[in-house]
């Protein structure tokens, strides 16, 4: 995130504390928990969208309640009551509500500019276009004229169904379809609100859009949707960031990524995932169950995705890249941390179809305390793929002596011309080195810190440097006294 | 500078310091010889504050302002911002790490310790190559990663530029010419020599004479079962070299 934002949030404290873990007092409009087509109706009417919407939302609904939840992960958790959960929450507001930045709650500007993420005109950040959403509802976008004269839409998805209805229908769940997985179909049926971002022909992006993610509502959950076209020869760089308040219990995220690259086109997506991670012992934390996938449907198309994951008590996440365009390009940069009690199965799908088609993976997961951390990925070349070409690195990094690591790569190769790469180290950060580092004067934390900068290096250099500021002092914040 | 009187120490349950006394003072070259397993290296990770290295009893103080001060159960940061300084015998790579990086850290890390300015990264490069010239050291060495892929020699190299940006009170040197060709002996040794003066000590380590023609002592202590067995002038190396250990532990 861009300086100012660094700037205006409290110098971290060092002292491993959740900085992020406020809530704010508001009068909320909900829906009563517990999910039925009813609820599904509600939501549908809140969110003014034209008819297709709610036959698409209740169709996912059908076929979300003849499917099992998945628990192939290496993880465990306790029984998800979908029945007690609260589907829609938004701040109260005035009649139809806001219609321009000027008319949000104070107490959620508040909240925004508490994260660092100043909305108002005046203040907001410059280089980025900034979506701020806020549990079920987008309460405000920044930049909104600026992108709309090169032809840019950047707005919540509840206002693109309105607006362009027919570019939204054209691609919604063109990449993951409503009947993909559980948590997708859920999402389907259910989602509130998220980013609709659409890059015309031609145009490269002069700024660096970004959504900003925000659970504040007890017992509610966060289903966002995020869709990205951009199309023939157009360039967008599109960033994400997520926190919540602390609360002793769980609460659930399933949110949908959807990004199609047409030809020649090429599509960036960064995450600093820091939703609430549950305390020392593991009480609380996010589920965090999320379907992101991009289609590199043109020739030459490139998606990449670099994700920080640094929170919840439950990670399930597998960003992917289909390679259906010939000479397409997908790459995947993680770094995942887990520490105190949790728990991670995350990595990325590559899936190679047309010809000539490249794919990178590097992934590093650091483990701590009695946390657990699986990197999952598949390489997949189907016969269509001639020459296509895979590097995969997955390293993992354990501190201390409870933690654990482990890694699933997944190949399947279905035509010969194929070139795999897969390199994997485990390492434990030695005593030796840190005591290295102490004898030249670093203190203990530095000295840690360097030696998990130095391991997640390569990723770090793929973000937005003023992110990679950002993910390197989330680290630093999660790994405090974590080294005995 | 450096007060110990028998110190007792041990690592994991065995005891290996059994009553080793050592003063050094400032501007004094002290070199430590014995045969393996004598506890040399094990002397010098006490002094610097190794975690895994308990002391049982005895003396372990260092001039702090001026003040001798007991120094046992402080970190090893604490004790490298006041000055005392390993050259490890196997230094540890740190992979992503550039060496450029880790060694303006580490320089300002001491720095700031004694109120000093940070460096920029600017001014730093220019103060840090003008010492890799002394010990003739590649450019490229300061993008690589830390220790990482170096040769032995450029390891020992490395220490001694580490020292040389530091600029220790207290050099504790342990077996730096393990390993090095007399080429590159020659250089670290010249390295090393420009780096003493009055207001400094070291503490050279080492199993052969061989370096201490090039790095001449003022003190040379024979380290045998934990204890130091013998002491004397720079002609005690010589015996030692000619004559072996034998004639001192029977």
């Amino acid at each position: 995130m861009p300086k100012e934002i660094n700037k205006s949030v409290p110098e971290t404290s060092l002292t491993g504390d959740y900085k992020f873990g406020f809530h704010a007092d508001l009068e909320t409009d909900s829906a009563p928990k517990g999910l039925n087509e009813d609820i599904i109706r509600l939501i549908s009417r809140k969110k003014n969208e034209p008819e297709f919407m709610v036959d698409w939302r209740l169709k996912a609904y059908r076929h979300w309640l003849t499917m099992k939840e998945p628990h192939w992960a290496n993880f465990t958790y306790g029984p998800i009551d979908y029945q007690d959960i609260c589907y829609y929450s938004a701040p109260k507001k005035k009649g139809d509500g806001p219609k321009s930045l000027a008319e949000v709650d104070k107490e959620v500007v508040r909240t925004f500019e508490k994260l660092g993420i100043p909305l108002g005109e005046q203040k907001r950040l410059a280089g980025v276009a900034v979506d701020a959403v806020f549990d079920s509802v987008s309460v405000g976008t920044t930049h909104q004229l600026e992108l709309e004269k090169v032809g840019i839409i950047f707005c919540p998805i509840s206002e693109a169904l309105q607006k362009h209805p027919d570019l939204v229908r054209k691609y919604l769940g063109s990449v993951v379809p409503p009947t993909d997985n559980y948590f997708a179909a859920l999402n389907s049926a259910v989602f509130t609100d998220g980013s609709f971002c659409y890059i015309p022909k031609g145009v490269r992006c002069p700024i660096e859009l970004s959504t900003y993610f925000r659970i504040n509502a007890k017992d509610t959950g966060q289903f966002e949707r995020t869709l990205i076209v951009a199309e023939e020869g157009s360039y967008v760089n599109y960033l994400e960031g997520c926190t919540a308040p602390v609360r002793d219990e769980n609460q659930l995220h399933a949110a949908v990524v959807e990004l199609v690259a047409l030809d020649n086109a090429e599509i960036k997506y960064s995450t600093v995932q820091n939703w609430y991670s549950g305390d020392k012992e593991g009480k609380g934390g996010i589920y965090n169950f999320v379907t992101k996938r991009g289609k590199c449907l043109g020739h030459n198309s490139k998606i990449s995705w670099t994700q920080v994951e640094a929170g919840s008590a439950i990670t399930w996440k597998y960003p992917s890249c289909i390679l259906q365009g010939d000479h397409s390009v997908g790459e995947f940069y993680s770094v995942a941390l887990t520490n105190n009690r949790m728990q991670a199965d995350t990595g990325t799908k590559m899936i190679h179809i047309g010809k000539n088609t490249r794919s990178t993976i590097i992934s590093k997961g650091i483990s701590s305390g009695h946390a657990n951390n699986s990197y999952r990925g598949l390489v997949k070349v189907l016969p269509s793929a001639e020459n296509a070409r895979n590097f995969s690195q997955c390293d993992s990094m354990l501190v201390g002596n409870n933690c654990s690591a482990n890694t699933f790569p997944y190949i399947e190769i279905e035509n010969n011309s194929a070139t795999m790469e897969h390199e994997a180290t485990t390492s434990k950060i030695s005593e030796e080195q840190v005591f290295y580092l102490q004898s030249r004067g670093l203190n203990k934390e530095e000295a840690i810190s360097l030696v998990i900068n130095g391991f997640c290096k390569e990723v770090f250099k793929e973000l937005p440097l003023e992110f990679a500021v950002e993910a390197v002092k989330l680290l630093e914040m999660k790994l405090e006294g974590s080294v005995g | 500078m450096l007060n110990i009187k028998n110190l007792y120490a041990s690592v994991q349950g065995n005891q290996i310091l059994k009553g080793v006394s050592l003063a050094v003072n400032a501007g004094e070259v002290h070199a430590i010889m014995g045969p393996n397993g004598s506890g040399k290296s094990t002397l010098s990770r006490v002094v610097t504050g190794h975690p895994q290295y308990t002391v049982d009893g005895g003396v372990l103080e260092y001039d702090i302002g001026g003040q001798m001060t007991n120094i046992i159960g402080k970190e090893p940061d604490e004790r490298a911002r006041e000055g005392i300084f390993l050259a490890f015998q196997y230094p540890v790579e740190i992979p992503g790490v550039p060496a450029s990086e880790f060694l303006r850290a580490s320089y300002n890390a001491v720095g700031r310790h004694h109120g000093l300015e940070e460096m920029d990264p600017i001014d730093f490069d220019v103060f840090v190559r003008e010492k890799m010239k002394v010990l003739e050291m590649d450019d490229k060495y300061l993008d690589r990663a830390l220790n990482v892929d170096f040769s032995g020699g450029e390891k020992k190299r490395n220490e001694i530029l580490q020292m040389a940006v530091l600029n220790p009170r207290l050099a504790l040197l342990d077996e730096t010419d393990s390993g090095l060709d007399i080429d590159s002996m020659k250089i670290v040794a010249h390295g090393v020599n420009t780096l003493r003066s009055k207001r400094n000590a070291m503490i050279v380590i080492t199993h052969y004479q061989r370096l201490l023609n090039f790095i001449k002592p003022d003190f040379v202590h024979i380290l045998y079962q934990g204890k130091i067995i013998k002491s004397g002038g720079p002609d005690l190396a010589l015996k030692v070299e000619d004559k072996g250990y034998d004639w001192l532990i029977k």
